[in-house]
């Protein structure tokens, strides 16, 4: 299938795919909004979650913190790469980033098991309901960039669609930044 | 206007109503006119033969002037408006008088407990009073009810005292009213709340002093003869 | 281009042409239509006659009642006004105004239709899985929609909310879709105040979707795993809080109302422009008031939880932005009836839709200020006057100035005229019969009976009223009725009317400069725009339209 001419227009001055990125963004920003919000409500509405909250691993969460921003850095470089229209060496920094994706989630499954064996599941309270979902829709997002970034890697590996490497690390600087709310509000907030 | 289909049974039920004919003057005001103004327009322009129509941009001083106008009055409509609902607000739901008595409303699928003080006219004592579907008040006196609910939604709607409040599982909501006209009304739950929400009305009867000290002396045999 | 010989399914089924895909919303919204058409029927008859056994439903049960007006409700808004009027029109309308072949992401937009089909089937599967289809409101209040136990229908009520969910995500993709497509594609010439009304109301009301749903998919995920898991975010037994669910789905549920609400106003301002051949009066400022109310709508959702157990203090400033909504919105009605001043103003059936969707509308708009009043709405919340109220403007919506809508770009879609005839029986029947159903149901409202109730026997003051309950459902019989003459009109038409070439109406905006229908593609030569979309009897032009690709005559004359 050809693209449409009306795909490769301009009128607003960025490029389409990058618009579409950035209202993408803005639509999950207000879903993340809305469940934060929510939580921050509840939480300065019970003092005793508190104490659930202090039951979460510091340790672990900032360890998955550095994996999530050094992989990010890894994006940039593809993006630099990608400018310079190195496809190949775009491609490897991408695989670097999808390493840290991965590392992110295999910490963060060992530490749910934890959690669960100490029978902090998701119906314990509802600190450990906000957890578990909000740190849930978090990693789909983690596994869905991913994913997306194998498959812009394959292209930019064969030096084709070489854009698609900025769209992707913008997004995965998105990701990268709902963890830095996530973080604090529930690991360190106790 | 209300109080043509429902009668005022509450000292505060007259500013509500005073409250929607305001609402309704002002706004019919601006809605026949606006009504008026259309159908007007779209007889003096109908197509006929040899006219052809005007270039207007809506830039036209002299044009613009009739939306101008009109909106500014309808900022003044609106001030009117708000500084009304906000007064009757205050006073129904925002202020809580002296209470003379007080009685406990506990909603649950699909039914209501009406919990009334007796004889003593204290609560949560020996000779309350606790009836299924019915609501005994006297009038002239002023009422606090704690509305209660043990699983969903429910609301609590008295037309004819012009009151409605949710009730809400894990809290007790405080609030008044004061019954003006004896009579035996209509209760209903207005928040949807399963499948027997369309049944789950009760009757409300406000009595003068004389009835309600008769109803409460009937209780308070009946209530004997079970002990 | 793609190649011509794609076969059948290929093209109806899998293509990715705007003007296929929008087809294929509107005839499954047209369907939906008719389901919720039914159900209003059943519980409309359930009302004048309870009990008894109605034609082609049956004996409504309570749990039925309840499932028919919930699933009703959550249809005609989400799957015939949302995908009618954004989605249809959208789709059809976005690439061929602003002069592109094509939406930006083609494929995006298939994948974004087969979703909304997929949650249409899930919606209307949940009626026949055990227990039944849910029937909580469509506002699907917490703890009852949280808990099988409460509601009854554990698999409906998840289905529901599935349904609503994935029903959100399609939107989403579909206005990634419009926005990125009317921001980047317009053809060159094509400035923001040359675009037509009704594309700028497509983009803002996606806009207005897009900033208001997130935190209500949020708010349906947590709903699904308290039905579902057993977690408890809105159970107060579990330190959970019912009424957070409320303003995750007010804070989008009342911009919602402004996302049906504007692509309509932006049918209407092609229809009157066109058939009063006037320029639409002070374009900018309908543009303002537009994105005026859009802001505004975000601030006042709490005024459908007044009497919920909100701090009352809370109210006040809710009351406030409410009641200041009506001053846009009133300059934007006002401004449209200016557009018909020195207009020579034709009574086409388009014409007749969008006029009447400008009267009724006024009805619906001043009766939301009782509601908005505080003080009033103490007395008329969960009334038949907010059922009548929104009625007031959601029919215009959704089905009027859909009608003008589907009468006006008929001859486009299809390349052939709808009868006038048939078209006027079927406008006044319905125009009559609508107002013969919700007059009554005000006049209930002001007599105090609520909402949701499936039979007022009952309640001995409201059972004297039982005539104007029969009225009104005798009126909603004659309007299902009169949908056959709309439905032969539209299909005999669709294959035998007059042919209507190019541009039947004499319009400027550039779908009428292409082929009816436009083939794949839609332009032969991607137009130049020279000129805004309302220059109707121009003084220095011959002709009283004036193309907007069409070029000048002489660089001197201007
Ligand atoms: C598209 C649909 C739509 C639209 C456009 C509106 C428009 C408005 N609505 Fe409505 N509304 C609904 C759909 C809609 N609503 C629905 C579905 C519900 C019920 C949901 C449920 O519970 O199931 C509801 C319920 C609802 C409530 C809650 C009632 C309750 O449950 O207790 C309120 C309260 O404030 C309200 C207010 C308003 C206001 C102020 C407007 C304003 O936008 C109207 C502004 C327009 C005008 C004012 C007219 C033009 C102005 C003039 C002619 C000038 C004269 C005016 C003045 C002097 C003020 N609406
Ligand atoms: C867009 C919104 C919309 C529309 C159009 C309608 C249309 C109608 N509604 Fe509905 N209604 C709601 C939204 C809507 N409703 C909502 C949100 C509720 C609240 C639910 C709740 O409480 O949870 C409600 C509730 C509701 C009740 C309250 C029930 C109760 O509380 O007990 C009643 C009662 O009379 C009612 C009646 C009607 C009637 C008679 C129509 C008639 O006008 C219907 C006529 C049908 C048609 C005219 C369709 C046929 C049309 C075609 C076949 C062609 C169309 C083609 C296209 C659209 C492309 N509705
Ligand atoms: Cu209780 Cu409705
Ligand atoms: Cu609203």
């Amino acid at each position: 299938m050809m693209k449409p001419v009306a795909t490769t227009r301009s009128a607003a001055g960025i490029s389409t795919g990058m618009l579409a990125v950035w209202w993408l963004l803005a639509s999950e920003i207000v879903i993340f909004g809305g469940l934060l919000a929510s939580y921050i409500m509840h939480r300065l509405a019970h003092p005793e979650w508190a104490e659930y909250a202090s039951h979460t691993n510091t340790w672990i969460g900032t360890l998955n913190t550095f994996v999530l921003l050094s992989s990010s850095l890894s994006a940039v470089l593809a993006h630099h790469a990608a400018e310079k229209g190195d496809g190949k060496k775009a491609a490897k920094y991408l695989l670097v980033t999808i390493g840290g994706a991965l590392t992110f989630l295999v910490v963060k499954s060992i530490e749910w098991s934890i959690e669960i064996h100490h029978g902090y599941t998701i119906t314990a309270n509802g600190f450990w309901a906000f957890y578990y979902v909000a740190a849930g829709i978090h990693a789909s997002h983690v596994i869905v960039g991913a994913i997306v970034m194998g498959w812009v890697a394959w292209y930019a590996n064969q030096n084709r669609e070489l854009q698609r490497v900025e769209m992707v690390g913008v997004y995965w600087h998105f990701v990268d930044i709902v963890w830095i709310f996530l973080f604090p509000l529930l690991y360190i907030a106790k | 206007m209300i109080e043509q289909y429902v009668v005022q049974a509450s000292t505060y039920a007259a500013d509500i109503d005073n409250v929607i004919l305001l609402i309704a003057v002002l706004t019919g005001f601006w809605f026949f006119a606006a009504q008026g103004m259309f159908f007007w327009l779209l007889f003096r322009f109908r197509e006929r033969p040899g006219h052809k129509a005007e270039y207007v941009t809506g830039d036209e001083p002299d044009l613009k002037r009739w939306i101008n106008i009109p909106h500014i009055l309808i900022i003044i409509c609106d001030v009117f408006i708000v500084a009304a609902a906000i007064m009757v607000w205050v006073n129904v739901k925002q202020t809580l008088p002296e209470a003379d008595r007080t009685i406990r409303i506990v909603a649950q699928q699909w039914a209501w407990t009406f919990v009334h003080p007796g004889p003593d006219g204290q609560l949560d004592t020996d000779d309350d009073i606790t009836m299924i579907d019915e609501l005994h008040v006297e009038v002239g006196q002023v009422y606090h009810y704690q509305l209660e609910s043990t699983d969903v939604l429910h609301d609590f709607s008295v037309p004819v005292f012009r009151l409605k409040q949710d009730a809400i599982p894990g809290r007790r909501i405080v609030g008044w009213f004061e019954p003006t006209l004896p009579g035996h009304y209509d209760i209903q739950c207005a928040e949807m709340c399963g499948i027997g929400h369309g049944l789950m009305g009760a009757r409300l009867f406000v009595e003068t002093p004389e009835q309600h000290a008769q109803w409460m002396r009937d209780r308070g045999e009946i209530l004997a003869r079970a002990h | 281009m793609a190649s011509q010989n794609e076969n059948f399914f290929l093209k109806y089924f899998w293509s990715t042409d705007h003007k296929i895909i929008a087809l294929q919303y509107m005839f499954t919204g047209m369907a939906m239509a008719l389901i919720g058409g039914y159900f209003a029927y059943a519980f409309r008859m359930q009302l004048a006659f309870p009990g008894a056994e109605i034609p082609l439903v049956g004996v409504v049960t309570p749990h039925e009642y309840n499932a028919f007006v919930t699933n009703h409700g959550t249809i005609m808004i989400f799957w015939v006004a949302m995908p009618v009027l954004i989605a249809a029109f959208g789709n059809y309308l976005i690439p061929l105004m602003i002069g592109a072949d094509d939406m930006v992401f083609p494929r995006l937009n298939r994948l974004s239709y087969q979703i909304f089909l997929l949650s249409a089937i899930i919606l209307v599967a949940s009626f026949f899985v055990p227990g039944g289809g849910f029937g909580g409101a469509w506002t699907a209040y917490p703890p009852l929609s949280a808990d099988g136990a409460y509601n009854l229908t554990p698999l409906g009520a998840s289905m529901w909310v599935t349904a609503v969910a994935l029903e959100f995500v399609a939107f989403l993709m579909g206005g990634i879709n419009f926005i990125t497509t009317a921001m980047n594609s317009r053809a060159p010439g094509m400035k923001a105040f040359d675009v037509p009304i009704v594309i700028w109301f497509i983009v803002i009301a996606s806009i207005l979707f897009m900033a208001s749903v997130g935190p209500l998919i949020a708010g349906a995920i947590m709903l699904l795993f308290d039905q579902q898991i057993g977690t408890g975010y809105f159970d107060a037994r579990t330190g959970g809080d019912p009424v957070l669910y409320q303003h995750l789905f007010w804070f989008f549920g009342h911009p919602e109302v402004y996302v049906v609400l504007l692509p309509a106003l932006g049918i209407v301002a092609e229809i009157i422009t066109v058939f009063s051949r006037k320029k639409l009066f002070a374009y900018k400022i309908v543009l303002y008031t537009a994105i005026a109310t859009g802001v505004l709508s975000f601030f006042v959702w709490a005024h459908h939880q007044f009497i919920a157990g909100i701090d009352p203090r809370m109210a006040n400033i809710f009351t406030v932005t409410t009641v200041l909504i009506s001053i846009p919105i009133a300059e934007m009605c006002f401004v449209y009836i200016a557009t018909l001043y020195g207009g020579s103003i034709r009574f086409t059936v388009p014409m007749l839709w969008a006029l009447a969707f400008m009267a009724e509308f006024l009805i619906g708009g001043v009766t939301g200020i009782f509601l908005g009043a505080s003080g009033a709405d103490i007395y008329f919340h969960d009334t038949y006057f907010v059922l009548a109220h929104f009625h007031y403007t959601f029919f215009p919506i959704a089905i009027i100035a859909v009608f003008a809508g589907i009468t006006y770009w008929f001859p486009k879609m299809f390349g052939r005229m709808m009868s006038e005839t048939a078209g006027k029986v079927h406008f006044w029947i319905t125009i009559l019969t609508f107002n013969g159903i919700f007059i009554p149901l005000f006049v209930l409202g002001a007599w105090g009976q609520h909402r949701r109730i499936y039979s007022y026997e009952h309640f001995p003051d409201l059972w004297e009223l039982q005539p104007l309950r029969i009225f009104a459902t005798t009126c909603l019989v004659i309007m299902l009725l009169a949908q056959v003459i709309f439905l032969v009109n539209f299909f005999v038409s669709m294959l035998r009317g007059k042919k209507a070439g190019n541009n039947p109406w004499r319009a400027n905006t550039l779908e009428w400069t292409v082929p009816s229908p436009p083939p794949h593609g839609n332009f032969e030569t991607l137009p130049v725009v020279h000129r805004g979309p309302y220059e109707y009897s121009h003084p220095d032009h011959d002709e009283d339209f004036w193309p907007q690709d069409a070029a000048p005559a002489a660089e001197s004359a201007s």
